[in-house]
């Protein structure tokens, strides 16, 4: 099998509960490279839970999240040393927060910002880090000439876009998107769309996107989980699930946006 | 001065020393791993020096000669009242003399004199943590330092070249020790750092308030951080000291008069006098 053959990451029986209540049960998904998955699904059906497992924030109560790492290995997530799982946490990966400022150093520059997994992974060069860091703003569209603001002087849309090119400075293969276009205006929202579409394609960037706007996840993502109560309901192609869903619960997610 | 019987010797109940030296024995094992402590109340306000004094009471014998500077000053207030704090509870004989001193307390800077293997030198320290203006989390930054994780510390000084064009921190400038743990050098000025590397002097560092001891071993290695196209950089000064005439020292600048009349002068008074023919 080559390599974009196999699976990036993959998910196996994985639960969450918290005491009596279900945080997610029994959810099995793999992702390949280059490939985006969108999970939808209204508040409180178990999506925010779900990417924290992945992204091995919060330990599952029981299943696994296997990784494999850029020498071919499979790895168990959950097995990581600490050092080993920060260390891919600011290379391999990237987490897009729907708050930026969760993802953002406030009282440090853009530059600073966009330089710090450079400087964490052992660059010490001034001058290479600082045009490295004005190459990606540049990718962001955040002009040259606003690298060394802090991010409180940007818009919302801004920091949105700043926060991607702090994750993509090293080249991550996957990235987890937590409703990275929630709250900001239609407008700025295609502008990031525009933007995460090309990041995509142009790198074969993997990204696991969790949204409860069936908009973003028909313009960015190839398949599609559709969560209620905590379990997948409804998993395929974005196209044909949101054209044709089976589930009645799709239907009505379906049909309360496009005819809302 | 002879000691009072009311105290203990050098104020400390016996087990707190004792808890005391612990600490430092693990801090001197570990070089620049801050190691907890349970400070106690000393009769000054945090911030005066309470984990120096814990530390240099700890250390003290009664045999030690003891100096205790501030800003490299003997004569200013904060020195004065704990040099007579020890003569008053310990008894031991004190000095204003570098190379006289066994046991040298200090508050923002190392003595211009080079220290000798005999001598311990205690630092005063406000702020322990190095990240902590970076990372506000205790929890994070021992996560950090144990798992040398210390990109951050970088993006500090990222910060002072993007800001001001070079490295603009001046005092309690980051070093990393023995090509490990990073470690706050208290507020001393970067001019001093390079005195830190290899010093035979043993080199004891207390926070009274935050309750940590840390420590560089005689001989330790001592390297400030830096980038390879803005390396550190030792802070020059123009002029000799306007009283003695030293080059290569630390200076202060002390206003003369209402007309804009400034005097630099060496920090460390010691050093001055000593220069200026020694009637100290």
């Amino acid at each position: 099998m080559s390599e974009t053959e196999m699976p990036l990451l993959t998910a196996e029986g994985l639960t969450r509960l918290y005491g009596p209540r279900i945080g997610c049960i029994d959810v099995a998904l793999e992702i390949f490279p280059g490939e985006v998955l969108a999970v939808v699904g209204e508040s409180g059906s178990g999506k925010s839970t779900l990417l924290s497992m992945l992204s091995t924030q919060l330990a599952p109560t029981r299943g696994t999240v296997t990784y494999r790492s850029r020498d071919g290995g499979m790895r168990d997530l959950f097995s990581l040393s600490e050092a080993e799982r920060r260390f891919l946490f600011r290379t391999d990966w990237g987490f897009v927060h729907q708050d930026a400022r969760m993802g953002l150093r406030m009282g440090v520059s853009a530059g600073g910002n966009v330089g710090e997994r450079l400087m964490a992974v052992g660059w010490r060069h001034f001058g290479n880090i600082r045009a490295e860091a004005v190459d990606w703003l540049g990718r962001v569209e955040i002009g040259a000439d606003r690298i060394d603001d802090r991010p409180a002087a940007f818009s919302g849309g801004m920091r949105q876009r700043l926060q991607i090119a702090k994750n993509m400075v090293t080249r991550p293969r996957l990235v987890f998107m937590d409703e990275p276009t929630g709250g900001l205006d239609v407008s700025v929202q295609a502008r990031l769309l525009d933007l995460i579409r090309g990041l995509v394609a142009d790198y074969g960037l993997a990204a696991i996107i969790v949204t409860h706007d069936l908009a973003v996840a028909r313009l960015l993502s190839h398949r599609i989980m559709v969560m209620r109560e905590g379990r997948v309901i409804e998993t395929g192609l974005t196209d044909q699930v949101l054209d044709d869903p089976r589930e009645p619960y799709t239907q009505l997610l379906v049909s309360s946006v496009l005819q809302g | 001065m002879t000691a009072t019987p009311i105290y203990n010797f050098a104020y400390l109940d016996e087990q707190t020393k004792r808890m005391i030296r612990r600490a430092i024995l693990k801090a001197i094992a570990i070089p620049g791993y801050q190691v907890p402590f349970a400070s106690r109340e000393m009769p000054m306000p945090y911030g005066w020096g309470t984990g120096g004094v814990q530390v240099t009471a700890s250390v003290l014998g009664p045999d030690d000669v003891l100096k205790v500077i501030d800003q490299g000053a003997d004569d200013t207030t904060n020195a004065v009242s704990i040099r007579k704090f020890f003569e008053k509870t310990a008894g031991v004989a004190t000095t204003t003399r570098t190379r006289e001193a066994t046991v040298i307390q200090t508050r923002h800077r190392i003595p211009e004199e080079p220290l000798g293997e005999s001598q311990i030198l205690v630092y005063q320290v406000p702020i322990p943590e190095p990240l902590r203006f970076l990372e506000p989390r205790e929890t994070e930054t021992r996560q950090m330092h144990a798992l040398e994780d210390y990109g951050l510390m970088h993006v500090k000084l990222y910060e002072d070249i993007a800001r001001h064009g070079h490295i603009a921190t001046t005092y309690a400038y980051p070093i990393k020790v023995e090509g490990r743990y990073v470690m706050d050098p208290s507020p001393i000025p970067k001019f001093d750092n390079p005195k830190m590397d290899m010093s035979p002097a043993l080199q004891l560092f207390g926070a009274g308030r935050e309750q940590r001891i840390y420590a560089l071993p005689p001989y330790t290695q001592v390297i400030s951080l830096d980038f390879e196209d803005h390396p550190f950089e030792r802070t020059k000064f123009d002029k000799p000291c306007g009283l003695c005439g030293a080059t290569g020292v630390y200076l202060d600048e002390v206003v003369t008069d209402d007309r804009g009349g400034r005097l630099f002068v060496c920090s460390d008074t010691d050093y001055c006098e000593e220069r200026r023919g020694g009637q100290a």
